[in-house]
């Protein structure tokens, strides 16, 4: 047991994958001292919408008896993990965050649980999201908001705020996201954890219930570039169920991680994300970064992107769109809610009482503007007008990315801000994910990881790393760098300041 | 100048299929409203000659082979239909009254 002392919740997935490997604990006992932290403290932290105890326990034991039998496992086999509710799991109530979904259980299993169902993986239940993913807070989530673990006074970002926090309260070491604008990467950011949007295509979208198609991507989240890289190479690969699925090998991303050398590589700074509006403390800490990644052997260069400015207002056009059209399937004919089937309504009042009662400001308020974007003589100079945006960016990354091998910029302009502070105010809501998407846009992959506390609140910085599309191993070769250096700086993960719940 | 009013909210709420509120109605077509002439930027580029994406990544239709394969579980969806009845879904009436 020694290499098992102290704290199992607080130790890495890939130490507990090999203790549990060797036998030094079961499956069984970090599961349950799992369970036993959510126990003791998602109360406060709120980062689960449905714990699966029983089913997660009966997992584990089948992965110890597995072991006991001499069955060859996975790197992962017996690693606990917490799901974003955005993913249909069979059986077990998936609601993304809505009240038109409240107790659905999914007659199917999603293509990234079915992979965490065969990497022997012990998934402890689903993470609590804003609203079908429309936030950057966690608080438009109809069950109530995710809090902070660094400061529960605080958002956690969002969509992905519960699978974050979950993280950070170390009541798991990994979890999914789903990154439309920044899921992913801007909870990372702000709760000190590392998260990875993978190229577009690279993770299967089968049973992730749709925001906006072409911009949706599942994927890893840890506390560290590592087990973010095991778990990144656990879930992606060509599923024939999803037609944008890539049908090419996925790039080494583990083997890139221990590498960790940014050695001869040239690094973009990005412009136009940077400098007014972002947070004194995050500029200054994502500056530090920068001078450890020269220190390191990086070129680092200035790279100007200059339709990155129009990359939000296209952003906030393209998603709702397709969003408008995507939400339509909840018209509570088939699953879910159903209000005013009186036997007086016809069906069109039943759909649109339904929608009234099931979806929050958030999701109306989108709806509607895809729906303006979308209807004819606005069509051209909305829609249309931001599909060529959409041109111009991936245009701005692919001139960038014949000068450097990755961009980087902050992941966040600010630090974890108030819960409440901006619910009601969309705009302000909305410019939190200003250096995220971008890469959603043009289909890219990026990583967030954290890079130290801002100076004036102590709370988390991200730093953001943008690779171009099927370059997903890039990413884990300078972050694995960076975080190496900066942890020989700290002597510890960031996460480990984190206050005591 | 407004982009949008609070008639034209009424109407897109019908397309949509939201029977909104009038409190919701004066609250949203104040908040579309800084929405839209926000993302009315996009306009600024002129992008006459640059064709537009719909998609990141270049995608064509794939088709799978012709087999049969397992379809859901029928008794699943009933669990998750919001009425069912006969072996199928109930749904409210489909005309009018008038």
């Amino acid at each position: 047991m020694a290499a098992m002392e102290g704290d199992l919740v607080r130790q890495e997935a890939a130490v507990l994958a090999r203790a549990i490997a060797e036998g030094e604990v079961s499956a069984e006992e970090v599961t349950r001292a799992h369970l036993d932290r959510i126990d003791a403290v998602d109360e406060r932290v709120h980062a689960f919408l449905q714990i699966t105890g029983d089913a997660a326990l009966e997992a584990a034991r089948a992965v110890d008896r597995k072991r006991s039998e001499g069955i060859p496992l996975g790197p992962l086999a017996g690693v606990p993990i917490a799901v974003k509710d955005v993913l249909t799991m069979r059986g077990v109530p998936t609601t993304c965050g809505s009240r038109v979904l409240e107790g659905w259980r999914p007659p199917y299993d999603s293509a990234v649980v079915e992979r965490l169902r065969a990497a022997d993986m012990i998934m402890l239940g689903k993470t609590n999201m804003d609203e079908f993913a429309m936030g950057s807070s966690t608080e438009h989530s109809a069950y109530g908001p995710t809090h902070n673990p660094w400061d529960l006074d605080r958002i956690p970002g969002g969509s992905g705020g519960g699978s974050a926090a979950a993280l950070a309260a170390f009541e798991a070491p990994l979890a999914i996201g789903s990154d439309t604008g920044g899921s992913i990467r801007q909870p990372a950011a702000v709760t000190g954890t590392v998260g990875v949007k993978p190229t577009y295509g690279g993770v299967s979208r089968y049973g992730l219930i749709a925001l906006a198609s072409s911009l949706d991507q599942a994927g890893p989240c840890a506390r560290t570039v590592m087990d973010t890289a095991l778990l990144h190479a656990a879930i992606a690969g060509h599923d024939a169920r999803d037609s944008t699925s890539i049908d090419a090998p996925v790039q080494d991303v583990v083997a890139a991680a221990k590498r960790g050398d940014v050695r001869g590589m040239r690094i973009g700074l990005v412009k136009e994300l940077g400098g007014d509006g972002y947070q004194a403390g995050v500029s200054q800490r994502f500056n530090e970064a920068v001078e450890i990644l020269t220190s390191l052997g990086a070129e680092v260069i200035e790279v100007s992107c200059p339709n990155f400015e129009y990359a939000l207002a296209a952003y906030y056009l393209i998603l709702p769109s397709e969003a408008s059209s995507n939400l339509a399937r909840f018209d509570g004919m088939r699953y879910g809610l159903r209000v005013g089937d009186d036997g007086q309504h016809s069906v069109e009042e039943v759909m649109a009482l339904t929608r009234e009662a099931g979806f929050g400001a958030e999701v109306k308020r989108r709806i509607m503007i895809g729906t303006y974007a979308l209807s004819s003589g606005y069509y051209d100079a909305y829609y249309g007008q931001a599909q060529k945006v959409r041109t111009l960016i991936t245009r701005d990354f692919n001139a960038a990315f014949e000068k450097v091998d990755v961009l980087i910029s902050p992941t966040a302009p600010t630090t974890a801000f108030k819960i409440g502070d901006k619910v009601d105010d969309p705009i302000a809501m909305y410019l939190n994910d200003i250096a995220t998407i971008p890469v959603n846009l043009a289909g890219n992959t990026a990583m967030s990881l954290p890079v130290g506390l801002a100076p004036e609140d102590g709370l988390p910085v991200g730093l953001q790393i943008m690779a171009p599309p099927m370059a997903d191993d890039r990413l884990y070769l300078v972050g694995s760098a960076l975080e190496e250096a900066l942890v020989d700086r700290w002597g510890h993960l960031l996460i480990e300041e984190a206050p005591e719940l | 100048m407004t982009a949008i009013t609070r008639a034209e909210v009424e109407h897109l709420a019908r397309l949509a299929r939201l029977q909104l509120s009038a409190d919701e109605l004066d609250h949203y077509a104040g908040q579309l409203d800084v929405i839209l002439q926000s993302v009315a930027r996009v306009a600024e580029v002129t992008a006459d000659d640059i064709p537009p994406t719909s998609h990141p990544i270049p995608v064509e239709n794939v088709y799978r082979d012709d087999v049969a394969r397992p379809g859901l579980d029928r008794a699943e969806i009933a669990a998750g239909a919001p009425a069912w009845e006969d072996d199928r879904f109930r749904v409210p009436r489909i005309l009018d009254e008038e």
